[in-house]
């Protein structure tokens, strides 16, 4: 493993399907009576967080407490960031506080290379603008995985909001590197130019992608995102991309619901769905933990090359 | 280089080993209470061995677990260099509260293992009791831990390196000590 995890594209296939082997190992942690081992003991962990989060730096923080780290969260609503300071300056501080590694939530795509370069401390990526979501295409696989039994081969339908979405990216990544065959599914306007070029297949008509489906993977519309007017109307939006019962048929009768969360009842994803026999978005959660543990617990040990 | 154990001492080693569990619980619900739990890699199929000895004795189902103890290791985090060690899965499918639990492993060397193992466990509860069985004592200890069954006592040098082979895991049962 590097030095850090900034994003999927760092991973070897190898070191995808070690981290995922290892969150098997973790996930039975977590059914014990006393839930911790002393695996990180001493070591201290900051969870700094730019944007609001519940899932991922809950998760995070779990995951830690599990293997006995030190934690703290800054939540930058209450820091000196609000007094002007800059991330790398707050970066600096922290880092002068030496702790062992850092988890950084940013609205700035790329502000995770940049503390990765600063800081002698490992960079663990929860999300960076619209960039990469890495731990969250790690759970997501490991999920998959876990009903499918593989992931070399399956039809993996991704609809939503593509442009905003660093879930996409990181899930994009993953899975063409493991082999499904993924198609990506939204309003033109919100499809980033150049999609393609990512081994996915492109389509807008939701009725036409989910076809055969062996996992439907459902992207939150971020409107706190959307500048402009990417779509008419959350109504229609519901109406013509929207996950409900009658699209979910047209899937595999074995399909999988997913959703990274949280999720718009209503916009991207009708209730009977989301609480349906085929959603799987609990375990998404609950395997959230095993696999930010199996990262932890790696990047913990030593570099290659060091 | 040299095979100090062959497949037929070995399953006698075990058969000698499952005969002296028993008389060593030998009170009226001991038998009841044992469980066994291997250490991963190679104490899980010698566990399930003893198991099956036992059951050849006195016909008694004793509950077999696996165990990881990468997760406890002391010297995890020391190595600045090198990837993290392969952490598996720990299996134990019963409660072990107040049962007499039969820790197995194959080599019993600095006992640091066996630390970890002991921290491992009582994590998962509060045993009767915990008893070290071991299928080679081959010494150098470097803490104070003590086996309460052994296949058997093999004095080595410390270049020496001891290699538990399995039927289940290395197609072939055998133990050898190398030159290293």
């Amino acid at each position: 493993m590097k030095k850090d995890l900034l994003g999927i594209g760092d991973l070897t296939r190898d070191e995808i399907y070690l981290i995922l082997d290892t969150a098997e190992a973790m996930r039975e942690i977590g059914q014990r009576p006393i839930k911790k081992v002393p695996t990180l003991r001493g070591k201290t962990v900051v969870n700094l967080f730019y944007e609001p989060s519940t899932r991922t730096r809950t998760s995070f923080e779990i995951a830690e407490k599990r293997l006995s780290a030190d934690t703290l969260n800054i939540a930058v609503a209450a820091s000196s960031v609000l007094k002007g300071e800059t991330l790398v300056d707050t970066a600096m501080n922290i880092e002068a506080m030496a702790p062992d590694v850092i988890v950084l939530r940013h609205a700035s795509s790329g502000a995770c290379h940049l503390l990765s370069r600063i800081c002698r401390s490992r960079v663990i990526n929860a999300g960076d603008g619209m960039h990469e979501h890495p731990t969250q295409a790690l759970l997501d696989a490991f999920t998959i995985r876990e009903h499918k039994k593989r992931i070399d081969g399956l039809k993996v339908v991704i609809v939503g909001d593509l442009l905003h979405s660093r879930v996409l990216r990181s899930n994009v990544l993953l899975l063409t590197e493991l082999g499904a065959d993924v198609w990506v599914c939204g309003p033109s306007t919100l499809v980033p130019i150049g999609v393609e070029r990512l081994g996915v297949r492109v389509s807008t008509r939701v009725d036409e992608a989910v076809k055969d489906a062996d996992v439907i993977m459902m992207l939150r519309i971020q409107h706190e995102r959307m500048n402009g007017a990417f779509i008419p109307s959350v109504r229609e939006y519901f109406n013509t991309f929207g996950m409900t019962p009658a699209r979910v048929a047209r899937a595999k009768p074995d399909v999988i619901i997913m959703h990274p969360g949280p999720m718009n009842r209503g916009v991207e994803i009708a209730s009977e769905v989301a609480d349906g026999p085929y959603s799987v978005i609990l375990e998404q959660v609950a395997n959230g933990v095993a696999v930010r543990m199996a990262v932890l617990y790696l990047l913990a040990g030593g570099v290659e090359g060091d | 280089m040299a095979i100090v154990m062959d497949a037929d001492r070995m399953s006698k080693s075990l058969a000698r080993i499952a005969h002296e569990i028993l008389e060593r619980n030998a009170g009226p619900s001991d038998v009841d209470e044992l469980a066994l739990v291997g250490i991963r890699t190679r104490g899980v199929p010698i566990a399930k061995r003893i198991a099956a000895a036992i059951h050849g004795i006195n016909n008694h189902e004793i509950a077999t677990g696996a165990l990881d103890i990468t997760l406890y290791r002391d010297d995890l985090m020391r190595h600045a260099v090198g990837p993290q060690p392969l952490v598996r899965r720990t299996e134990i499918p019963f409660s072990i509260d107040d049962k007499r639990i039969l820790l197995v492993d194959d080599v019993l060397y600095t006992g640091r293992t066996i630390r970890a193992a002991l921290d491992a466990l009582i994590d998962f509860g509060r045993p009767k009791a915990i008893q070290l069985v071991v299928l080679v004592d081959r010494g150098h200890r470097e803490l104070p831990i003590k086996a309460d069954y052994v296949g058997k006592n093999l004095p080595t040098s410390l270049s020496q390196s001891v290699q538990v082979r399995l039927t289940e895991i290395d197609g072939r049962d055998e133990v050898e000590v190398q030159e290293s």
